[in-house]
């Protein structure tokens, strides 16, 4: 299916446009610029017949433009006093005004129609091969298989250092990682949303979705992609300080290459994330545990845990990094009671991870000299 | 924007600060409510600039993500209620009266308090900036369930809404009581100015849709501090909720923005062109339709939230209906230029460009409209260029024009034409520069409300931030025309347009005295 239809040709980029990019490789920052005048193009048959429907309203637009703004510019050109146009007195006329209200209705009806037709088929998430749970956390989202019994948590993989201009970005800067989404090539996927914390939206441009995430509710959506490829998109409502930093990746392939996908995700699952019968040292810990900070905590609790007081308290010095370490890890497994900024880590981060972000915070970060052992979390998760 | 007091000798007015304190006058308190929506406009302008500098290129350069969303949510709502509301409130109270041949307000009084509540509610919201955490950093919508989330800058902003809902319920109380009590004998309701009529639409819409967003910040705050759940699923409630209660006030409110905006527009387009607006009950009763179908379309804000599909295609029809009274006004307007004899003084060129850029922004409604193409764009830039084209080239261009269009008579000097041309010759530029290769992101799939970017939406961002900074020094020039034209300008002759028709131009002196139709114009025959 052509999805650059209709409109994708008046919109060729022009000479206007090109003039504009030679400037723009002037400037580093729009080196990858695109000037990209429509829709990203669309992997789903939905997604393109939606970019069709908006192709044909745009042209619909397009007719009545000329016939409105005909009108305006012809009268503002002929009818002015400097050209000496004599002002006439004519202010009613029933049958004009019958006319204008008719055509409008006759218009929006025939717009109607598809529109009708095809929000009733984007709505249809019945038949599906697979059923996903998206779940939204301030910021990263949780994935589940319901299925297949996969489960991860997806967080964006650009380096702080991009975003602050000390090194290259990249060309995917912001719209990549860790973990993708991964979905067979030709069969209906549904997501189901919903968030943990505060309203999320779960949107990829390529496949035609949007859906919004309710602490508390289940939304669905369901796509099909036609074409294996990776599709970015990102968390499309205001979710807070870090909206614009949990990007959505799908990564479309063959069936087999899902398969295997699925069979490489539940071994890891199926491994524990330590060695039981190791102790490990505070310098292997703590090590780690800079890892996982610069992952789940920089965003908040900054750089070296300065942090930004009030809301996001510094660990350097804080009171519970260097308080008692069964309240720190309370705080870090359940999350905090006074302050809902602070979320429950516990279900998203391992028994190592978390011992070792706790060695990182309390030894890298403040010089306590205690931490746990990954162990010890097991432990105190089953109390 | 000083009346000539003429007649304030006479009743020991005071002068000086307690003048604008104390004024019952309905001249004085149209020019506070003017020159605080010109401080707002500023200020909110400012905070546009500020986003605008963080996303001229990706990375994070200016502001901090929390101070960035502290941002958009004070411009959202400092611009919606400090600054274009307020305006055409101050274009109510200096014109209403003299366009229906009252001698001022019904209740001059309460007038005075509808004003006054302003200043507190700006510094409220200003203020927040400064509280622990700063201001809510939740958009201007406010949604549940972030807002219970915000530091105490968010009590400061839902206690600022208050009072100004309290100031617009009083102000439209004010404004219904004087057009239906006050009109000089002969002037029948389907002889008002139109004007007029839509103040009267928009007061009744204001009364119907401030106390719904009153409560939906209620219950924000109540959930925020005592312990009910209206928001919270755990407590047995309903984000989404919230959201249907605030777009039920937000919907109206659109209109509450822009159908003072037709009014002026319908003024000024038959004055230049020196021919009677066209189908004059046609304007009224499509006024009174936008009106009515503006409360029953609200849903159409949150077609991502998962509403079921018989819901959506109803929004989605009652939606394009609204195309249809626009449409109506747009051709009226239209068809008020055709055969006339137009001049283009600075008012009637920014009643120009209202006319053709109102209709690109009304045009872009029709393509949210329809609700598949509206959930891909729908939290995208392609929804802000939208409303930024209904309600800056829309609502700001027409206060432009009505500002320049009255001018002479509220201060018997003349604007310098020639810079009052350049003035709109650069807004109009820079604007487009500006919103309309936003609807280049919108389409290609840039979120709204994000601090940084990925790199594809790199060149239309800086083309976008270029043109804001030209369309806010735009605005700075606009005062410099402003002052030049009170301090220094010709004294305006008394009928400087030569077309306009309403009682404030041909039963006024020019300017109009502080207390105008002590005994009203006779207007029967």
């Amino acid at each position: 299916m052509n999805v650059k239809s209709m409109f994708g040709g008046i919109m060729k980029v022009s000479f206007g446009v090109r003039v504009l990019s030679m400037l723009s490789a002037l400037t580093p920052g729009l080196a990858l610029a695109e000037w990209n005048l429509s829709f990203t193009p669309a992997i789903t048959l939905l997604g393109a017949e939606i970019q069709a429907v908006h192709n044909l309203v745009m042209w619909i637009i397009v007719g009545i433009s000329i016939a409105v703004f005909g009108a305006m510019f012809w009268s503002i050109l002929k009818h002015r006093k400097s050209v000496g146009h004599k002002a006439s007195n004519f202010h009613e006329n029933t049958t004009i005004e019958i006319i204008w209200t008719v055509i409008p209705v006759v218009i929006l009806i025939a717009m109607a129609f598809p529109a009708t037709r095809l929000l009733l088929a984007t709505r249809d998430s019945s038949g599906s091969d697979i059923t996903i749970k998206a779940t939204g956390y301030q910021w990263r989202w949780g994935y589940e298989y319901l299925d297949e019994g996969v489960k991860f948590y997806s967080t964006l993989a650009t380096p702080r250092s991009q975003i602050d201009g000390v090194t290259q970005k990249t060309s995917t800067y912001l719209l990549e990682v860790d973990n993708p989404v991964v979905v067979p090539v030709g069969k209906k996927i549904r997501i189901l949303t919903t968030a943990n914390d505060v309203i999320h939206s779960w949107a990829v441009p390529a496949l035609a979705v949007k859906q919004d995430a309710i602490p508390g509710f289940i939304r669905d959506i369901a796509f099909k992609a036609e074409t294996v490829g990776t599709y970015r998109g990102q968390c499309s409502e205001l979710c807070g300080k870090e909206h614009g930093f949990m990007p959505i990746v799908v990564e479309v392939v063959s069936e087999e290459d899902y398969q295997s996908w699925i069979q490489a995700k539940l071994t890891v699952a199926g491994a524990p994330s330590f060695d039981p019968d190791k102790s490990y040292s505070v310098t292997e810990l703590v090590a780690a545990g800079e890892q996982v900070y610069n992952a789940n905590c920089v965003a908040c609790h900054q750089t070296d845990g300065v942090g930004m007081p009030p809301t996001f308290p510094a660990i350097k010095g804080g009171k519970i990094a260097t308080g008692s370490i069964e309240g720190h890890l309370d705080i870090i497994l359940n999350g905090s009671a006074k302050n809902p900024m602070m979320a429950a880590w516990g279900p998203i981060l391992s028994d190592m991870d978390l011992a070792a972000v706790i060695a990182y915070q309390r030894n890298g970060i403040n010089s306590n000299g205690d931490f746990l052992q990954p162990a010890d979390i097991t432990a105190a998760r089953s109390e | 924007m000083e009346a000539v007091h003429d007649h304030s000798q006479d009743h020991h007015v005071p002068t000086g600060i307690m003048r604008y304190v104390t004024t019952t006058n309905h001249k004085d308190i149209g020019s506070m409510y003017l020159w605080f929506s010109f401080m707002m406009f500023l200020v909110g302008g400012v905070m546009a600039l500020v986003i605008r500098a963080e996303l001229f290129q990706p990375g994070l350069q200016v502001v901090e993500p929390e101070f960035f969303n502290q941002m958009t949510t004070l411009h959202g709502l400092i611009m919606v209620f400090g600054a274009i509301m307020p305006a055409f409130v101050g274009f109510a109270n200096w014109q209403i009266p003299m366009m229906i041949g009252a001698p001022d307000m019904a209740f001059p009084r309460m007038n005075n308090w509808s004003f006054w509540l302003l200043p507190p509610a700006g510094i409220l919201l200003m203020g927040s900036l400064l509280a622990p955490g700063g201001a809510g950093g939740v958009g201007w919508t406010m949604y549940a369930p972030l807002t219970i989330q915000q530091g105490m800058g968010m009590d400061l902003m839902i206690f600022a809404i208050h009072i100004l809902g309290m100031s617009s319920i009083m102000g439209s109380i004010n404004i219904i009581t004087t057009i239906l009590n006050m009109r000089a004998p002969g002037m029948t309701m389907m002889k008002m100015p139109l004007f007029v009529w839509t103040w009267l639409i928009t007061a009744y819409l204001l009364v119907a849709s401030m106390p719904v967003l009153a409560g939906a910040v209620t219950m924000t705050l109540t959930d925020r501090h005592f312990g009910t759940h209206f928001f919270n699923a755990a407590g047995g409630g309903d984000p989404v909720l919230y959201q249907h209660i605030f777009w039920f006030f937000g919907h109206p409110e659109v209109y509450i923005i822009a159908i003072p905006a037709f009014g002026v527009i319908s003024e000024v387009i038959p004055t230049f062109s020196r021919k009677p607006l066209f189908g004059y009950p046609s304007m009224v009763y499509a006024t009174g339709s936008i009106a009515i179908l503006s409360f029953l379309v609200w849903a159409h804000h949150m077609y991502t939230v998962g509403m079921p599909v018989e819901a959506q295609l109803y929004y989605m029809f009652a939606t394009m209906l609204i195309a249809i009274p626009t449409g109506v006004k747009v051709f009226n307007w239209v068809a008020t230029m055709w055969k006339g004899s137009m001049s283009f003084e600075t008012p009637m060129l920014f009643a120009q460009g209202f006319l053709f850029l109102f209709t690109i922004g009304g045009f872009t409604g029709i393509v949210l409209a329809v609700t598949p193409i509206d959930i891909q764009l729908h939290d995208t830039y392609y929804v802000v260029a939208h409303f930024h084209y209904v309600m800056v080239a829309g609502a700001l261009f027409a206060a432009f024009a009505g500002v320049y269009y009255w001018l002479p008579k509220w201060i018997g000097k003349m604007y310098d034409e020639r810079l009052g041309k350049i003035h709109f010759w650069l807004s109009l530029t820079f604007f487009n520069v500006t919103f309309f290769v936003q609807h280049f992101l919108g389409l290609a799939g840039m979120p709204r409300r994000i601090p940084d970017y990925a790199l594809q939406f790199a060149d239309w961002n800086m083309v976008s931030s270029i043109g804001a900074f030209g369309f806010g020094l735009s605005q700075v020039f606009f005062l410099y025309v402003l002052l030049k034209a009170i301090r220094s300008g010709e004294k305006a002759p008394e009928m400087p347009w030569e077309g306009a028709t309403t009682l404030e131009w041909t039963h006024l002196p020019t300017p109009a005295p502080y207390h105008s139709f002590e005994t009203p114009p006779d207007l029967r025959s």
